[in-house]
């Protein structure tokens, strides 16, 4: 362990007794490159100054919270996704009297927004409730306002599409300046919440979790520990997706779930032993 | 330049090689990747600037064109000596101390998602002195950084003549901010990979 990593151990200990949030068990090879971001952004020449500072400066936290946690998202990210779950997985799930979907590490709300689209396109939205969660409270705030850069929706609007969307998504918000601001409708589904996949439990009984891009993010012992919340969380024959890149072959839960695409990395909790 | 004549530290011991190309750099690496043996000894990692959809078809073409075993990795795949690993489109590719991949999808650098100054970074914390750097072809200053890092963990970086590059912005960048091992035509850089593969072999008996 180089003398970086040790002072990035230290840091991750005294955020975790201060400020409660744990990120002892992230993957280490790009944290290490946010935090040298995060160096620069706070004129710091070490990370153990970056410690004094987290620590003395409460009011800095929030922003360093930002370098710690994750926000590259955008809404219908691989379409491909969107349309297997529109295809293979709503179908199923129409079948409940009422739907519960946790979209766990929810960021800004991009994936969370997405879904309820989904939704509704498959007229499920008006018994649905999603579960939009995340450990960073701007980004539940930024998620909970609904308003995104109109710079970033011609790249969403084209995703959506190729979801196999029966409408554009023009359809779903309305542009005020250099914001595209989504309806109401959408959000009254859906309820932003302060969850940490590395502390917290399972706070429901769900039918579908999706959860991209934020086990990448999980060292293989918090991944085990997220995939096991999912897996509690969700009824028998509940449905999990995942990243395109990642993976339930490494995880000692692989057995309980089926796979529903292994192209779009949707499994199935098996039931019961029949 | 100010790079040391070739040959001036001996290539010894490399246990993973790093490559990082963006326009021209497809060209540079289908003469290179196929001349690769297997020996058990090396691992090497690609990262191509590509749009976003369509980096996936590499695997595809170099396949079958390869000695060593090629992949498009998931996150948390362990590293095996005699594969050949491409960053996916639209995530930057890591490697963690316990020698498996790790993906990203953090901001792009140099507008870039893979980024060879991530690849090159992380693959220089892990292998050190064990890892050689190769800048290719490309029209941006990505790649020189890592290299820079790479030299510095004591790990050999060797970059593509820019008068042999279709684009020599990327070898002019990374020579500008490290001292490469050598500066070579592609032909060269295959000629040098292929005695690698040789020794490595002669080193581990």
């Amino acid at each position: 362990m180089d003398d970086f990593e040790i002072e990035m151990r230290l840091l991750l200990d005294a955020i975790y007794h201060r400020y409660h949030y744990d990120f002892r068990a992230y993957a280490m090879p790009s944290l290490k490159r946010r935090l040298r971001s995060a160096m620069q952004r706070f004129r710091c020449d070490s990370l153990s100054q970056l410690q004094d500072r987290a620590l003395q400066e409460p009011a800095l936290f929030p922003g360093l919270l930002d370098y710690l946690t994750v926000h590259v998202s955008e809404m219908f990210r691989d379409p491909s996704y969107f349309r297997a779950l529109r295809e293979s997985v709503l179908p199923v799930l129409r079948t409940y009297p009422s739907l519960k979907v946790w979209v766990a590490g929810c960021s800004a709300g991009e994936e969370a927004y997405s879904m309820a689209i989904l939704l509704h396109e498959e007229g499920l939205l008006e018994r649905s409730l999603i579960y939009a969660t995340d450990i960073n409270p701007r980004a539940l705030q930024r998620a909970e306002a609904g308003v995104f850069d109109v710079a970033s929706i011609a790249g969403f609007t084209d995703n959506h599409r190729r979801s196999g969307a029966p409408v554009s998504l023009s359809d779903y918000y309305t542009a005020a300046y250099d914001s595209a601001v989504f309806n109401q409708s959408l959000k009254r589904h859906i309820v932003f919440s302060d969850h940490s996949l590395a502390t917290d439990s399972v706070f429901a009984e769900v039918q579908l979790v999706s959860c991209r891009n934020v086990l990448i993010y999980f060292d293989r012992g918090l991944q085990e520990r997220a995939v096991g919340l999912f897996r509690d969380a969700l009824c028998h024959g509940g449905f999990l997706g995942i990243g395109s890149k990642e993976s339930l072959r490494f995880s000692r839960h692989a057995d309980a779930f089926a796979t529903v695409s292994a192209e779009d990395r949707i499994y199935r909790l098996r039931g019961v032993a029949a | 330049m100010n790079a040391p004549p070739p040959g001036q530290r001996e290539m010894r011991g490399i246990r993973a090689i790093a490559i990082g190309g963006s326009a021209g750099g497809v060209e540079a690496l289908a003469e290179l990747l196929p001349s690769l043996t297997a020996r058990g000894a090396l691992s090497i990692f690609v990262v191509v600037h590509q749009p976003r959809d369509r980096s996936s078809i590499l695997p595809t073409i170099f396949a079958p064109r390869c000695a060593l075993a090629v992949c498009e990795p998931d996150d948390k795949q362990v590293v095996q000596p005699d594969h050949i690993y491409f960053a996916p489109a639209d995530y930057h590719m890591l490697v963690d101390s316990g020698r498996r991949i790790s993906l990203s999808t953090d901001d792009p650098v140099h507008f870039s998602r893979p980024s060879i100054d991530v690849l090159f970074e992380s693959a220089a914390d892990v292998y050190r002195e064990q890892l050689l750097a190769i800048v290719l072809s490309g029209g941006n200053e990505d790649g020189a950084d890592g290299a820079l890092a790479v030299r510095r963990a004591g790990g050999f970086v060797v970059v593509q003549d820019p008068g042999t590059a279709r684009l020599p912005m990327m070898p002019r960048s990374a020579l500008a901010r490290v001292a490469a091992d050598a500066v070579l035509p592609v032909t060269r850089i295959s000629a040098l990979l292929n005695e690698l593969c040789e020794k490595e072999i002669v080193d581990d008996r």
